[in-house]
């Protein structure tokens, strides 16, 4: 019953959540639809705490993703016991890397005068349960090896029983006390989205690559005679 | 021919006597509110110095607007490719340290303090965090030269200078300075909208003001570095950037800009520029040494049958063209070319010209008079030729306002001089008839056209001054609106504060 609650019911909720709340959020308040970057009030400490973070949780973040979308890659991928290692090893480097830099970003916010005053509750809410849910996943990949295989016969099975509507959470209900810490961290960071500045990660400005450098903004454009539909 | 109409502006240096009044007219109605306390949308700066933010000309400090890249004409900050992946840390961002820590005075206590031996006093309280703080910079820190030996010594328009140039401007007997205010450009290229990964910044089609959309900004701090003049701000409370608007509520209603509006030296024209949009991309690739004339070749003559049928066929109206015909800034970039860019060389293509301020020339006192270094038996003929003995190099002016081609800039004291020498003549009477007209000769110029540029300079009426076009706005709205429902209406739209809600 209680794993119907946690791996069936939360992981919806989580996500109609995400969804709903983002889209209100979206359309009610878009100015507040960012990060809010203190880089302005500090810059030495948030360089050698955000880089390392953001590009360390992104890889690992896109590993996850992979590995889920693409099983079959994924096992051919580990299938040799050298690329195996390589990756187990980048991934704990990376996570490394994250949990340095989050935790210098952590310091800078409680130490720094001018960043405190722009830390919210819901800030510090959100950076404890990302502290946590980054500390568990490097303490899984520590001592539950090899996460990258096993993630597959049990992690992605339940992921997809829930992505196509047939939630089946006996394939993760035997896992380790820790193992489902982690994936239910997981889905309480989904849920969190919404309510923090984390919604900047479903802003970033992909159309930079391909938009004219200037933009010019008529309210009816005519030109040589002819007016310009939008 | 894509013809566009731009509100432009001109600031004619010389009448500017730094009282900051047009800084205090924008700080009371645009940025009096959290997050913006350190924001200057117009500041006035003392030159020579370092500016606010501090040493903002020094492109390799905060990579601002384009450079030249073989044909190619690239943002000096990064490619498109660098700004997405410099998105969590941006390494040219200035700091509000390159400003200055607003702060505000412990006001109660001068009231609440108990009874004791002492004055009580009011301590400077930091506007960011609330704490006692030591202020160690304010928005106008080396106004007239103060602290000079930090921040006049380290003017990047030096660079250029002779030691004995250097020298000269040091020199206390000899000190010299002027006033630069500065507000946004409302450039034709500008870096701020090519810098934004979010597509925030946009340039208003009809009458080329820059505006940066609240609800579109995503904080990612790129059209700080982009902007060479660093007239876009971080809001550090509500992460938005902000920049100035050119009072555009008030220009839509006929008023000039705030800042236009309360200038006590009336320096300050405003007016519409037709020009030529295709031609953009090549006045800003244009090579240095003809960078000031590309820019004034982009602006085209409002009285030219083509140029008017050309920006007919591009929906400007008749009441536009007519008011671009009489737009004191065309007289003064395009007819008299007086008016110069800031930096040209930042290739942004800015929309404000200044006049340069006379140079001081060198003098001696003899004999209890003063005179000027030259000038006695000849009478004041050697005013004529005075460029050379100015206590402010031409090398240092040409660094501002040409992108170093001194002739440009001695081309506009020339005619400068002619119109002094040529109205002392008039006036005074001390200047003889052929002195008069050498001048005219050597400032390539005549004497109707002295006499405008003196009647425009000195004695201009307020809608002389400013001639703020039509904006139409009930064309703008009528897509949506009925104008005359809107007439009613006006004003009475829902706004929310500026503030993150959640």
């Amino acid at each position: 019953m209680i794993d119907l609650a946690l791996f069936v019911a939360f992981p919806y909720v989580a996500v109609i959540l995400a969804i709903v709340v983002g889209l209100y959020r979206y359309y009610t308040d878009r100015f507040s639809y960012s990060s809010l970057s203190s880089q302005f009030l500090e810059n030495r400490t948030l360089f050698w705490g955000s880089v390392p973070f953001h590009y360390g949780i992104l890889v690992i973040l896109l590993a996850h993703l992979l590995a889920l979308l693409f099983p079959g890659l994924w096992s051919s991928l580990i299938g040799a016991q050298a690329r195996l290692y390589v990756l187990e090893v980048t991934g704990l480097a990376l996570a490394l890397m994250a949990i340095v830099g989050m935790a210098l970003l952590f310091i800078r916010r409680l130490n720094n005068q001018r960043v405190l005053m722009v830390t919210s509750t819901i800030d510090w809410i959100f950076l404890v349960v990302l502290l946590a849910q980054i500390l568990l996943g490097f303490w899984v990949a520590l001592f539950f090896r090899w996460g990258s295989d096993w993630y597959l016969h049990t992690a992605v099975p339940w992921l997809i029983s829930l992505a196509t509507l047939s939630p089946q959470a006996q394939y993760v209900s035997v896992l380790p006390f820790i193992v489902k810490l982690h994936m239910l961290g997981g889905f309480l960071i989904i849920a969190l989205f919404p309510f923090t500045r984390l919604v900047h990660f479903v802003t970033f400005p992909i159309t930079y690559f391909w938009r004219p450098y200037q933009v010019v903004i008529w309210n009816r454009r005519v030109r040589a005679g002819v007016e310009v539909k939008k | 021919m894509d013809i566009r109409a731009q509100v432009s502006m001109v600031f004619h240096l010389d009448k500017c006597i730094g009282c900051h009044t047009c800084s205090i007219s924008c700080k009371n109605i645009w940025t009096d509110r959290k997050g913006t306390e350190f924001m200057w949308w117009n500041n006035v700066e003392t030159k020579p110095g370092t500016g606010y933010p501090t040493l903002w000309e020094d492109q390799e400090k905060y990579k601002g607007g384009w450079v030249q890249d073989g044909d190619r004409l690239r943002l000096k900050l990064q490619g498109r490719f660098g700004a997405l992946s410099s998105l969590f840390f941006n390494p040219y961002l200035p700091t509000v340290d390159d400003y200055y820590e607003p702060w505000t005075y412990q006001y109660d206590e001068l009231f609440n303090a108990p009874e004791g031996d002492d004055q009580p006093t009011a301590r400077p309280i930091s506007m960011i965090t609330g704490k006692y703080m030591d202020i160690e910079a304010g928005p106008n820190w080396d106004d007239d030269l103060g602290g000079s030996p930090v921040y006049a010594a380290n003017d990047p328009n030096k660079d250029g200078l002779t030691d004995e140039e250097r020298a000269q401007l040091n020199e206390v007997q000899r000190v010299v300075f002027f006033y630069l205010p500065r507000i946004c450009n409302h450039c034709l290229n500008p870096g701020c909208v090519a810098a934004c990964p979010a597509g925030a910044i946009y340039k208003r089609g009809e009458d080329g003001v820059v505006l940066l959309k609240q609800d579109q900004c995503r904080a990612w701090r790129m059209c700080i570095s982009g902007c060479p003049y660093k007239k876009t701000y971080y809001n550090w409370s509500t992460g938005k950037a902000e920049k100035c608007i050119l009072c555009y509520p008030r220009l839509e209603s006929g008023q000039p800009p705030a800042c236009f509006h309360s200038c006590v030296g009336r320096i300050r024209y405003l007016g519409v520029l037709l020009y030529d949009a295709d031609r953009i991309l090549d006045t800003a690739s244009s090579s240095e040494a003809v960078l000031v004339e590309a820019q004034r070749a982009i602006i085209q003559d409002p009285f030219d049958p083509q140029v008017v049928s050309a920006a007919r066929a591009n929906g400007i109206s008749d009441a536009m063209i007519a008011s671009a015909r009489i737009s004191p800034v065309y007289k003064f970039v395009k007819q008299w070319m007086l008016a110069l860019p800031l930096h040209p060389e930042f290739r942004t293509i800015p929309m404000l010209y200044y006049v340069p301020p006379m140079l001081p020339v060198l003098a001696a006192v003899k004999n209890g008079l003063y005179n000027v270094v030259g000038a006695g038996e000849n009478g004041l003929a050697p005013l004529i030729s005075s460029l050379e003995k100015a206590r402010l190099p031409l090398r240092y002016m040409a660094s501002l306002f040409a992108a170093g081609n001194e002739e440009t800039v001695a081309a506009v004291y020339r005619k400068l001089i002619a119109v002094r020498l040529y109205m002392r003549h008039l006036t005074v009477k001390d200047v003889s008839l052929a002195e008069a007209n050498q001048a005219l000769n050597v400032g390539q110029t005549t004497a109707e056209e002295v006499q405008a540029i003196f009647r425009l300079t000195a004695t201009p009426t307020f809608e002389e001054r400013f001639v703020v076009p039509p904006m139409e706005r009930e064309v703008a709205i009528e897509q949506t609106l009925d104008p005359f429902t809107h007439k009613t209406q006006a004003g009475f739209g829902f706004r929310q504060a500026p503030e993150r809600r959640w």
